[in-house]
Protein backbone atom coordinates (compact mmCIF):
# COMPACT_ATOMS: atom_id res chain seq x y z
CA UNK A 1 0.00 0.00 0.00
CA UNK A 2 2.79 2.41 0.90
CA UNK A 3 4.59 1.49 -2.31
CA UNK A 4 1.45 2.29 -4.32
CA UNK A 5 1.15 5.77 -2.83
CA UNK A 6 4.89 6.38 -3.33
CA UNK A 7 4.65 5.22 -6.96
CA UNK A 8 1.72 7.51 -7.79
CA UNK A 9 3.31 10.55 -6.13
CA UNK A 10 6.68 9.93 -7.84
CA UNK A 11 5.07 9.25 -11.21
CA UNK A 12 2.99 12.45 -11.16
CA UNK A 13 5.91 14.62 -10.01
CA UNK A 14 8.26 12.97 -12.53
CA UNK A 15 5.94 13.48 -15.50
CA UNK A 16 5.22 17.07 -14.45
CA UNK A 17 8.96 17.77 -14.13
CA UNK A 18 9.69 16.23 -17.53
CA UNK A 19 6.91 18.31 -19.12
CA UNK A 20 8.36 21.41 -17.47
CA UNK A 21 11.79 20.64 -18.97
CA UNK A 22 10.27 20.46 -22.43
CA UNK A 23 7.80 23.35 -22.20
CA UNK A 24 9.63 25.99 -20.14
CA UNK A 25 11.32 28.80 -22.09
CA UNK A 26 13.92 29.55 -19.44
CA UNK A 27 16.79 27.08 -19.97
CA UNK A 28 18.15 27.37 -16.44
CA UNK A 29 14.78 26.58 -14.84
CA UNK A 30 14.39 23.68 -17.28
CA UNK A 31 17.73 22.31 -16.02
CA UNK A 32 16.53 22.64 -12.42
CA UNK A 33 13.33 20.71 -13.14
CA UNK A 34 15.45 18.13 -14.98
CA UNK A 35 17.19 17.55 -11.63
CA UNK A 36 13.75 17.03 -10.01
CA UNK A 37 12.90 14.53 -12.76
CA UNK A 38 16.15 12.60 -12.11
CA UNK A 39 15.35 12.58 -8.38
CA UNK A 40 11.89 11.10 -8.94
CA UNK A 41 13.43 8.45 -11.20
CA UNK A 42 15.75 7.55 -8.32
CA UNK A 43 12.65 7.21 -6.13
CA UNK A 44 11.03 4.98 -8.75
CA UNK A 45 14.12 2.73 -8.62
CA UNK A 46 13.72 2.60 -4.84
CA UNK A 47 10.09 1.46 -5.18
CA UNK A 48 11.35 -1.27 -7.55
CA UNK A 49 13.75 -2.38 -4.75
CA UNK A 50 16.80 -1.44 -6.83
CA UNK A 51 18.64 0.28 -4.00
CA UNK A 52 22.09 0.37 -5.63
CA UNK A 53 20.68 1.85 -8.84
CA UNK A 54 18.84 4.55 -6.88
CA UNK A 55 22.11 5.59 -5.22
CA UNK A 56 23.97 5.51 -8.55
CA UNK A 57 21.20 7.59 -10.14
CA UNK A 58 21.62 10.29 -7.50
CA UNK A 59 25.42 10.20 -7.77
CA UNK A 60 25.81 10.08 -11.55
CA UNK A 61 22.83 12.03 -12.83
CA UNK A 62 22.19 14.60 -10.11
CA UNK A 63 25.80 14.90 -8.97
CA UNK A 64 27.47 14.68 -12.38
CA UNK A 65 25.36 15.22 -15.47
CA UNK A 66 23.12 17.96 -14.03
CA UNK A 67 26.12 19.95 -12.80
CA UNK A 68 27.71 19.57 -16.24
CA UNK A 69 24.53 20.78 -17.97
CA UNK A 70 24.18 23.80 -15.67
CA UNK A 71 27.88 24.63 -16.19
CA UNK A 72 27.42 24.61 -19.97
CA UNK A 73 24.27 26.77 -19.70
CA UNK A 74 26.29 29.28 -17.70
CA UNK A 75 29.18 29.15 -20.19
CA UNK A 76 27.03 29.70 -23.27
CA UNK A 77 24.77 32.51 -22.00
CA UNK A 78 21.69 30.81 -23.41
CA UNK A 79 19.40 31.87 -20.55
CA UNK A 80 18.56 35.16 -22.22
CA UNK A 81 17.70 33.60 -25.56
CA UNK A 82 15.46 30.92 -24.03
CA UNK A 83 14.53 27.67 -25.71
CA UNK A 84 12.07 28.38 -28.53
CA UNK A 85 10.54 25.61 -30.59
CA UNK A 86 11.48 25.06 -34.21
CA UNK A 87 9.17 24.71 -37.19
CA UNK A 88 8.58 21.02 -36.47
CA UNK A 89 6.72 21.59 -33.20
CA UNK A 90 3.36 20.24 -34.34
CA UNK A 91 4.71 17.20 -36.26
CA UNK A 92 6.94 16.40 -33.29
CA UNK A 93 3.93 16.53 -30.97
CA UNK A 94 2.02 14.26 -33.34
CA UNK A 95 4.91 11.77 -33.54
CA UNK A 96 5.27 11.69 -29.75
CA UNK A 97 1.53 11.14 -29.18
CA UNK A 98 1.39 8.44 -31.87
CA UNK A 99 4.43 6.71 -30.36
CA UNK A 100 2.89 6.84 -26.88
CA UNK A 101 -0.42 5.41 -28.12
CA UNK A 102 1.21 2.56 -30.05
CA UNK A 103 3.51 1.63 -27.17
CA UNK A 104 0.71 1.81 -24.58
CA UNK A 105 -1.53 -0.36 -26.78
CA UNK A 106 1.24 -2.95 -27.17
CA UNK A 107 2.06 -2.89 -23.45
CA UNK A 108 -1.51 -3.34 -22.28
CA UNK A 109 -2.26 -6.15 -24.73
CA UNK A 110 0.87 -8.21 -24.01
CA UNK A 111 0.43 -11.10 -21.56
CA UNK A 112 3.50 -10.56 -19.36
CA UNK A 113 4.93 -13.60 -17.57
CA UNK A 114 5.11 -11.92 -14.18
CA UNK A 115 7.14 -13.93 -11.68
CA UNK A 116 5.75 -14.46 -8.19
CA UNK A 117 9.18 -14.47 -6.53
CA UNK A 118 9.92 -11.67 -4.07
CA UNK A 119 12.53 -9.13 -5.23
CA UNK A 120 16.14 -9.64 -4.32
CA UNK A 121 17.37 -7.14 -1.74
CA UNK A 122 19.83 -5.73 -0.96
CA UNK A 123 21.06 -5.83 -4.52
CA UNK A 124 24.59 -4.43 -4.18
CA UNK A 125 26.43 -7.69 -3.47
CA UNK A 126 24.41 -9.58 -6.09
CA UNK A 127 25.12 -6.87 -8.69
CA UNK A 128 28.84 -6.99 -7.91
CA UNK A 129 28.76 -10.76 -8.43
CA UNK A 130 26.96 -10.26 -11.74
CA UNK A 131 29.33 -7.58 -12.97
CA UNK A 132 32.68 -8.91 -11.78
CA UNK A 133 32.11 -12.56 -10.90
CA UNK A 134 32.44 -15.84 -12.77
CA UNK A 135 30.37 -15.94 -15.96
CA UNK A 136 29.37 -12.30 -15.52
CA UNK A 137 29.78 -9.11 -17.52
CA UNK A 138 33.47 -8.52 -16.80
CA UNK A 139 34.40 -7.89 -20.45
CA UNK A 140 31.60 -5.29 -20.73
CA UNK A 141 32.85 -3.63 -17.53
CA UNK A 142 36.32 -3.33 -19.05
CA UNK A 143 34.91 -1.94 -22.29
CA UNK A 144 32.83 0.57 -20.29
CA UNK A 145 35.96 1.74 -18.47
CA UNK A 146 37.70 2.19 -21.82
CA UNK A 147 34.68 4.10 -23.18
CA UNK A 148 34.73 6.47 -20.19
CA UNK A 149 38.46 7.09 -20.68
CA UNK A 150 37.93 7.80 -24.39
CA UNK A 151 35.00 10.12 -23.64
CA UNK A 152 37.01 12.05 -21.04
CA UNK A 153 39.94 12.49 -23.45
CA UNK A 154 37.58 13.46 -26.25
CA UNK A 155 35.86 16.09 -24.12
CA UNK A 156 39.21 17.57 -23.06
CA UNK A 157 40.44 17.72 -26.66
CA UNK A 158 37.16 19.29 -27.86
CA UNK A 159 37.06 22.15 -25.34
CA UNK A 160 40.81 22.88 -25.32
CA UNK A 161 41.82 26.40 -26.38
CA UNK A 162 43.71 26.39 -29.65
CA UNK B 1 -5.67 -1.91 -7.50
CA UNK B 2 -2.06 -2.54 -6.64
CA UNK B 3 0.63 -1.36 -9.02
CA UNK B 4 2.29 -3.84 -11.34
CA UNK B 5 4.60 -4.09 -14.30
CA UNK B 6 2.23 -2.26 -16.66
CA UNK B 7 2.19 0.86 -14.49
CA UNK B 8 5.95 1.20 -14.64
CA UNK B 9 6.03 0.50 -18.38
CA UNK B 10 3.34 3.11 -19.08
CA UNK B 11 5.23 5.64 -16.93
CA UNK B 12 8.36 4.83 -18.92
CA UNK B 13 6.50 5.24 -22.22
CA UNK B 14 5.10 8.63 -21.15
CA UNK B 15 8.53 9.91 -20.10
CA UNK B 16 10.05 8.61 -23.36
CA UNK B 17 7.38 10.40 -25.42
CA UNK B 18 7.99 13.66 -23.57
CA UNK B 19 11.71 13.32 -24.25
CA UNK B 20 11.05 12.48 -27.90
CA UNK B 21 8.89 15.58 -28.32
CA UNK B 22 11.57 17.73 -26.72
CA UNK B 23 14.38 16.27 -28.80
CA UNK B 24 12.46 16.79 -32.04
CA UNK B 25 10.92 20.21 -31.42
CA UNK B 26 13.59 22.29 -29.66
CA UNK B 27 16.15 24.65 -31.14
CA UNK B 28 18.50 24.92 -28.19
CA UNK B 29 21.10 22.14 -28.34
CA UNK B 30 21.35 21.96 -24.54
CA UNK B 31 17.59 21.37 -24.24
CA UNK B 32 17.85 18.65 -26.90
CA UNK B 33 20.56 16.95 -24.81
CA UNK B 34 18.37 17.25 -21.71
CA UNK B 35 15.47 15.61 -23.56
CA UNK B 36 17.79 12.76 -24.59
CA UNK B 37 18.71 12.27 -20.94
CA UNK B 38 14.99 12.01 -20.09
CA UNK B 39 14.60 9.36 -22.80
CA UNK B 40 17.54 7.34 -21.42
CA UNK B 41 16.03 7.53 -17.94
CA UNK B 42 12.69 6.28 -19.26
CA UNK B 43 14.38 3.28 -20.86
CA UNK B 44 16.20 2.59 -17.58
CA UNK B 45 12.90 2.57 -15.69
CA UNK B 46 11.48 -0.08 -17.99
CA UNK B 47 14.71 -2.15 -17.73
CA UNK B 48 14.55 -2.12 -13.93
CA UNK B 49 10.81 -2.86 -13.96
CA UNK B 50 11.36 -5.90 -16.20
CA UNK B 51 14.17 -7.02 -13.92
CA UNK B 52 11.93 -6.65 -10.85
CA UNK B 53 8.79 -8.32 -12.20
CA UNK B 54 9.89 -10.86 -14.83
CA UNK B 55 13.23 -12.16 -13.49
CA UNK B 56 13.51 -11.00 -9.84
CA UNK B 57 16.42 -13.32 -9.00
CA UNK B 58 18.67 -12.60 -12.00
CA UNK B 59 19.18 -8.79 -11.93
CA UNK B 60 20.16 -8.71 -15.63
CA UNK B 61 17.98 -5.67 -16.25
CA UNK B 62 19.73 -3.74 -13.52
CA UNK B 63 23.13 -4.60 -15.06
CA UNK B 64 21.85 -3.24 -18.39
CA UNK B 65 20.66 -0.09 -16.60
CA UNK B 66 24.15 0.42 -15.16
CA UNK B 67 25.71 0.17 -18.62
CA UNK B 68 23.13 2.60 -20.03
CA UNK B 69 24.12 5.05 -17.27
CA UNK B 70 27.80 4.71 -18.24
CA UNK B 71 27.02 5.40 -21.88
CA UNK B 72 24.75 8.32 -20.91
CA UNK B 73 27.52 9.89 -18.83
CA UNK B 74 30.01 9.54 -21.71
CA UNK B 75 27.44 10.93 -24.16
CA UNK B 76 26.67 13.93 -21.96
CA UNK B 77 30.37 14.75 -21.51
CA UNK B 78 31.18 14.57 -25.22
CA UNK B 79 27.94 16.27 -26.29
CA UNK B 80 28.38 19.21 -23.97
CA UNK B 81 32.03 19.54 -25.04
CA UNK B 82 30.88 19.69 -28.68
CA UNK B 83 28.31 22.36 -27.73
CA UNK B 84 31.02 24.47 -26.06
CA UNK B 85 33.30 24.08 -29.09
CA UNK B 86 30.49 25.12 -31.47
CA UNK B 87 29.60 28.08 -29.26
CA UNK B 88 33.23 29.21 -29.34
CA UNK B 89 33.51 29.10 -33.11
CA UNK B 90 30.00 30.19 -34.17
CA UNK B 91 28.65 32.09 -31.13
CA UNK B 92 25.34 30.23 -31.15
CA UNK B 93 24.03 26.83 -30.11
CA UNK B 94 20.74 26.92 -31.98
CA UNK B 95 20.44 23.59 -33.75
CA UNK B 96 18.74 25.24 -36.77
CA UNK B 97 21.65 27.65 -37.28
CA UNK B 98 24.40 25.02 -37.05
CA UNK B 99 24.19 24.08 -40.73
CA UNK B 100 27.83 24.11 -41.79
CA UNK B 101 27.55 20.66 -43.36
CA UNK B 102 24.09 21.17 -44.82
CA UNK B 103 24.07 20.78 -48.56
Amino acid sequence: MGLDIAFWILAVIGIAAALTVVLLRNVFRAALSLILCFLTVAGIYATLSADFLAAVQVLVYIGGISVLIILVIMLTREVQRGSPSNKLQFPAFLVAILFLMVVAFALINTPWQVSALPPLEPTTAALAGKLLGEGGFILSVEIAAFLLLAATLGAIVLVREK
Amino acid sequence: MSIGLEHYLILSAILFSIGLYGALSKRNAIVILMSIEIMLNAVNISMVAFSRYITPALLTGQVFAIFIMVVAAAEAAVGLAIIIAIYRSRDTIEATKIDLMKW
